[in-house]
């Protein structure tokens, strides 16, 4: 058999395309949730073929039917099946916070839950927030406060910091919180807690902190 | 990741079940740890019984007068609840203290007392770790054991265990309910659920195979001052090197449990009993036998500190 290599060399193909091309053909056989019984299915996986599973959510208001192997995570779907490519994969493994999303109205890390748990769910993404013509308020703010410089986290600290003001609204306690049995306020303290499962390399913290306090402040 | 097939369970009885049928299944709950660690290959389930829609997301009353917390309530919601943060304060503060926000509102109560070790050694598979693969040695008894265990550990052993709720659901005498494949139910003190490391760091708790956690209940209030104090290298999101858990009566009295000095949430009753004469007395007591390494001999006196200012801050 011909050296791939050889043959993508022969075609005018760059490694890029090779990578590219070989992810998208690789031709794995994988077991159909429709097409086996559970049995079946299980023992498939357990000797490595992969197992697709259907699922439905909604993701920005649109409805979606997805048959995915079930190792995909939500942000991997997202990103991968629906081209919502703002969600960012940092770390992918629930350190960074840049994969930050809201399903049911509460902020989670896509990258450390699967997508085929999401049956019926809501989610929203940083493109179900606003668009550059229709920024949300918090969008506004943080170009305004100038609060990234790489911009590689903001998706997830923009998904986050929605989701801070609500859990605030709701009355959710946090470490820094002084009187558990009295509703937290939206102080500096208090923010810099909440947003901490939001890690920016560039070190813009200071300016995020005051483009939520802005948003917060038109709030209330 | 390896490959798994998936199902929704519809009960809990139904969940048990299907665990005795397939070798190598899992529950997966709010799955914030078990992905992490299958992304490694460290976990490599090849089913998986997702127990997100048993109904077991309710705090309710019990007729003795404590709480009953179902498996799958969320940290969040459980931090956030009227009553545990009025009459289980320290149950509270503990949650709060630890993960991320995004975190907690997936990680569940049964999630999180079955997490496993975040010792860099049982991470790195390129390194041997007697609780990833048993027999093969422990690279953190001669490695960078800063985070590590001061007490109970073993020659094969020196993990911690890294929750903050266990910690407080230890020193309010919780109890752990569970349902085994064959539908029966039982009934495990919070202080019998894990275990030491031993010759056998790779079994973590008592439960047996294919046993489901359904809920975790707390007997009637003891009152007292309820405080959780944890010490790390970051003031948010990151793992205890120290924490106490600690219900402090008016004649100074109470009950401390010990966060991340052992595989287990560190509790001694006998201890206890000291406490009115202060920190320096009671820290002797409950980790006495500890055995530190040179990079983890800190704790001692990290511990004995930590509870001195918790017991300052309940004398007020």
């Amino acid at each position: 058999m011909q050296d791939p290599k050889d043959l993508a060399g022969a075609l005018g193909l760059t490694r890029r395309h090779l990578l590219i091309g070989g992810a998208a053909s690789l031709a794995i056989p994988a077991v159909a949730e429709t097409a086996a019984p559970m049995a079946a299915r299980a023992q498939a996986a357990a000797i490595g073929v992969p197992v697709v599973s259907n699922v439905s959510f909604e993701v920005n208001g649109k409805p979606h039917d997805l048959a995915l192997d079930t190792r995909t995570t939500l942000l991997d779907a997202l990103r991968e099946h629906l081209h919502l490519n703002g969600s960012k994969k940092g770390c992918d493994h629930g350190q960074c916070g840049a994969c930050t999303v809201i399903v049911g109205g509460r902020r989670i890390n896509s990258c450390l839950t699967l997508a085929v748990m999401h049956q019926g769910e809501t989610i929203t993404t940083i493109e179900g927030l606003g668009t550059p013509d229709n920024m949300h308020p918090m969008q506004v703010a943080f170009v305004k406060h100038d609060g990234y410089q790489c911009g590689y986290c903001t998706p997830g600290q923009i998904c986050s910091a929605v989701a801070v003001l609500d859990e605030v609204k709701a009355g959710i306690p946090s470490h820094v919180s002084a009187d558990l049995n009295a509703p937290p306020e939206l102080t500096d303290a208090e923010l810099r807690e909440r947003m901490s499962g939001n890690i920016c390399r560039c070190g813009a913290y200071s300016n995020i902190a005051e483009a939520i306090t802005e948003v917060a402040g038109r709030k209330a | 990741m390896r490959t798994f097939s998936y199902e929704r369970a519809r009960s809990p009885a139904e969940a048990a079940a299907a665990a005795m049928r397939n070798d190598g299944a899992k529950f997966i709950a709010g799955g914030t740890n078990l992905l992490d660690l299958m992304k490694l290959e460290i976990e490599s389930p090849s089913h998986l019984i997702d127990v997100n829609h048993l109904g077991l997301d309710r705090i309710e009353p019990t007729s003795e007068g404590g709480l009953r917390i179902g498996a799958l309530v969320r940290n969040t919601d459980l931090a956030a609840d009227a009553r545990v943060r009025r009459e289980y304060g320290v149950l509270s503060r503990a949650l709060v203290a630890g993960a991320s926000g995004q975190l907690r509102n997936k990680a569940t109560t049964a999630g999180n007392l079955l997490q496993r070790t975040r010792c860099p050694y049982f991470y790195d598979t390129n390194q041997p770790c007697n609780k990833r693969r048993p027999g093969s040695g422990c690279a953190a008894i001669d490695g960078f054991s800063r985070q590590h265990a001061v007490v109970g550990a073993s020659d094969a052993c020196i993990a911690t265990h890294p929750s903050d709720m266990a910690v407080a659901m230890r020193a309010l005498d919780a109890t752990v309910e569970t349902i085994l494949p064959d539908g029966a139910v039982r009934s495990i003190p919070i202080a019998d659920l894990h275990r030491l490391p031993g010759e056998t760091p790779q079994i973590e708790t008592t439960l047996q195979s294919g046993e489901l956690i359904t809920a975790v209940t707390l007997p009637k209030s003891i009152g007292g001052k309820q405080i959780y104090r944890k010490v790390r290298d970051r003031a948010s999101y990151a793992f205890a090197l120290v924490s106490v858990a600690a219900i402090v009566q008016p004649n100074g009295t109470g009950r401390v449990a010990l966060g991340g000095v052992a595989h287990k949430p560190w509790r001694l009753e006998a201890a206890e009993t000291e406490l009115p004469r202060g920190a320096q007395v009671v820290t002797a007591k409950l980790l006495e036998g500890a055995n530190p390494t040179r990079e983890n001999a800190f704790k001692i006196q990290l511990a004995e500190r930590t509870l001195g200012a918790v017991l300052a801050e309940a004398r007020g």
